[in-house]
């Protein structure tokens, strides 16, 4: 604020000078010329008339030759006041266009402005820095579930695109570079309400400095950071960096989950999914041999998975001297169809283009689906921008990396229990996963279904809480009944219930509640909103506890208990 | 020599000088008070101040200030003169005072700048 005033002010002072200097003059002059008044008389003009004749002079108003008509003397005088004042005005005008128009000007407007944005921020907010596809897909989610964000990127264009974007909430962005502290500090890192820090900027150098900044300044403050390579996410790790997200790793486990446990995935996907996204279709992927396209990073990491799992697969590479792929791998880059046919194309149950490249996993996908249709077709989406072509490339399985990794980082944010829900889910097993989301999918309905944690505490679970003190048992089935006819169920399930060290998964609807309990709970969005009158409030508590419709008032309470003293 | 504060002490001294000038004399006397003189001290003043425009420093700031009661004091008397010459008509010894007077606090504040400016040029040892 006091920067761009100061220095618009630096930047007028000639024209402002040469204002005030041609105006005294002028005016001086005017006052110091004779003139005569309407009967001839010498007359003076006053400071006072002098000044106005110049103002309207000098902006070209004119209200001609006031109050008698002027000598030659002091038309001659006019004529040099009009010429030099007029432009000196265009001078000055020019000179504040062109300071406000200053690229340094406006970038210390734009910051302020910023500043000022977030230092208004009144409510918890999250710093995310990096605004590719994933952090436009994260901030997008948090926006919609009504979680603020601010954002920092060194790119304009991403920041113009923020901009343009049409969030539910204003979402503060600043172009600036994110391993400085100042700008982080800038950003709100030392904010009251800041609630954590998010790196995901494609350069690990820096998001290893956001995070050691975050750490430092604010030691308690959750930070999630992806890292692209395990030297770096060991550093990170070594500071106490909360959740390290190593892009490669997540995204290739998640399509090998997808492929040798479809239940598991889907129930990933599901639990994982952003507020309002449609409901993602079972899969159902073939046993048998399958084709690996691309063995970089990811490639690498989906071949140890699917190594582990037993799965047999045929490594496609371009350049095999650099990447080293197992023996008995075919050399090429699978978009062509000679080098598919050597690869077995025919006798493969499924292909997975998996390179860092959109056009060629395309291309490979084409070209396979030509050789062999019944091929089940998954490809790697690495760029949001060509989402039509994927739709329309007719896939079974479309792996999007920054839709996989936004919606992790945002289950980790909004329930934090689903973290341990789904690592606990994954030791059971694929059957158990099908169990589990065939019962979901008879409770949601086409939208993904709604994830929450619910704490009986004092606050969280007001209603809840007391009358658990009060001794009244609660079971886990209880939670479900509707308040507006208790004999009704509300459409949902318990996933976990965790009572300190103790974790139940998917705990039987008999279960008896305590207090301290904490719940992940799954459902539709109505259920959600329905299930917190039994938590917050006393009397529909006791009528879906008790059946019992409790008196709401002090008097009628009164009543109500005088007719007897029962035994 | 720095030329920025060459230029920059002649005009505090100027205004301090040229205020000085018009305030001297009887209070309510317009004979031994110069419209011309009140003039040229407004305008050196109004120069004084864009001059100290964009200065960072805290002293520059205080000028600054010091610089704008000066101002708006002349000014106050210029519109004085002007509502007593044109419509109040004419000057009487109740509206000089008032216009003196004024002069006389801008005096004060010219007084304040120039002080203070002495008081930074003494705590520079070169």
């Amino acid at each position: 604020m006091q920067n761009s005033l100061f220095l618009l002010l630096r930047r007028l002072r000639t024209p402002l000078v040469l204002l005030i200097l041609v105006y005294a003059i002028a005016v001086l002059g005017l006052v110091l010329i004779p003139g005569v008044d309407a009967q001839g008389r010498p007359w003076h003009v006053s400071f006072f008339h002098a000044f106005y004749i110049v103002s309207y002079t000098a902006t070209t108003i004119g209200f001609g030759e006031l109050p008698y008509a002027f000598t030659d003397a002091q038309r001659m005088w006019l004529t040099a006041t009009i010429y030099a004042s007029v432009v000196v005005w265009l001078y000055a005008i020019g000179a504040l266009l062109a300071a406000a128009q200053d690229p340094a000007f406006r970038a210390i407007r734009v910051e302020n402005a910023f500043t000022r944005a977030v230092r208004r921020i009144r409510e918890p907010f999250y710093l995310v820095c990096g605004y590719g596809d994933t952090g436009a897909l994260l901030v997008r989610a948090l926006a919609d579930s009504g979680i603020r964000a601010v954002v920092l990127d060194r790119d304009a264009e991403r920041i113009a695109a923020l901009e343009l974007e049409e969030l539910p909430m204003a979402i503060p962005g600043l172009r600036g570079d994110a391993s400085q502290p100042a700008t982080l500090l800038r950003a709100g890192l030392a904010h009251p309400h800041c609630q954590g820090v998010i790196a995901l900027t494609d350069r690990d150098e820096v998001n290893l400095k956001v995070a050691i900044t975050s750490k430092l300044l604010r030691p308690n403050l959750p930070t999630i950071c992806r890292a692209d390579t395990q030297d770096v996410a060991d550093n990170m790790a070594s500071f106490g960096t909360d959740h390290i997200i190593n892009a490669f790793d997540t995204f290739a486990g998640r399509l090998a989950m997808a492929l040798h446990s479809p239940g598991m995935y889907l129930l990933y996907e599901w639990m994982t999914a952003a507020p309002h996204e449609p409901l993602r279709e079972p899969i159902f992927p073939p046993v048998g041999r399958w084709i690996l396209c691309g063995y970089g990073r990811f490639g690498k990491a989906v071949h140890a998975r699917l190594v582990r799992e037993g799965v047999v697969a045929t490594v496609v590479e371009a350049d095999p001297v650099r990447t080293q792929p197992p023996p008995g791998s075919v050399v090429g880059r699978g978009t062509e169809a000679v080098t598919l046919e050597e690869a077995h194309v025919r006798e493969a149950v499924g292909i997975v283009a998996g390179t860092d490249n959109d056009a060629n996993n395309l291309s490979i996908i084409m070209t396979a689906r030509e050789l062999n249709p019944g091929l089940f077709m998954v490809a790697r989406q690495n760029e949001t921008q060509n989402d039509a072509l994927f739709r329309a490339a007719r896939l079974d399985l479309l792996m999007q990396r920054s839709s996989v990794i936004a919606h992790k980082i945002f289950a980790l944010l909004t329930t934090p229990l689903l973290t341990e829900f789904l690592d606990l889910a994954r030791r059971q097993g694929n059957d158990w996963a099908n169990q589990l989301v065939s019962r979901l999918g008879g409770i949601v309905g086409d939208e993904a279904p709604e994830t929450w944690g619910l704490t009986i505490s004092a606050t969280e679970a007001p209603a809840l809480y007391a009358g658990l003190g009060e001794g009244q048992t609660v079971s886990v089935g209880d939670l479900w009944r509707d308040p507006r006819n208790r004999e009704e169920r509300l459409p949902g399930i318990a996933l976990l219930l965790k009572r300190g060290e103790l974790e139940i998964l998917v705990p039987d609807e008999a279960t008896p509640l305590q207090q301290g309990d904490q719940l992940l709970l799954a459902g539709r969005v109505e259920a959600r909103r329905q299930l917190s009158w039994i938590a917050r409030n006393h009397n529909s508590f006791t009528y879906l506890v008790t059946g019992r419709e409790s008196a709401a008032g002090w008097l009628w309470e009164k009543l109500v208990r005088r007719p007897g003293p029962t035994p | 020599m720095n030329l920025e504060k060459v230029v920059f002490a002649f005009f505090i001294v100027l205004a301090l000088t040229l205020n000085f000038g018009f305030y001297v004399g009887e209070i309510d006397n317009p004979a031994h008070h110069s419209i011309y003189e009140l003039y040229a001290a407004l305008v050196v003043s109004l120069i004084a101040t864009v001059l100290k425009l964009g200065d960072r420093t805290h002293l520059g700031a205080v000028l600054l200030a010091t610089s704008l009661v000066a101002d708006l004091q002349l000014i106050a008397a210029a519109i004085v003169w002007a509502y007593a010459e044109h419509v109040a008509g004419g000057l009487t010894s109740h509206l000089m005072t008032a216009i003196v007077s004024l002069s006389g606090g801008a005096l004060l504040a010219n007084l304040t700048s120039v002080v203070l400016f002495i008081a930074e040029t003494l705590s520079i040892r070169r």
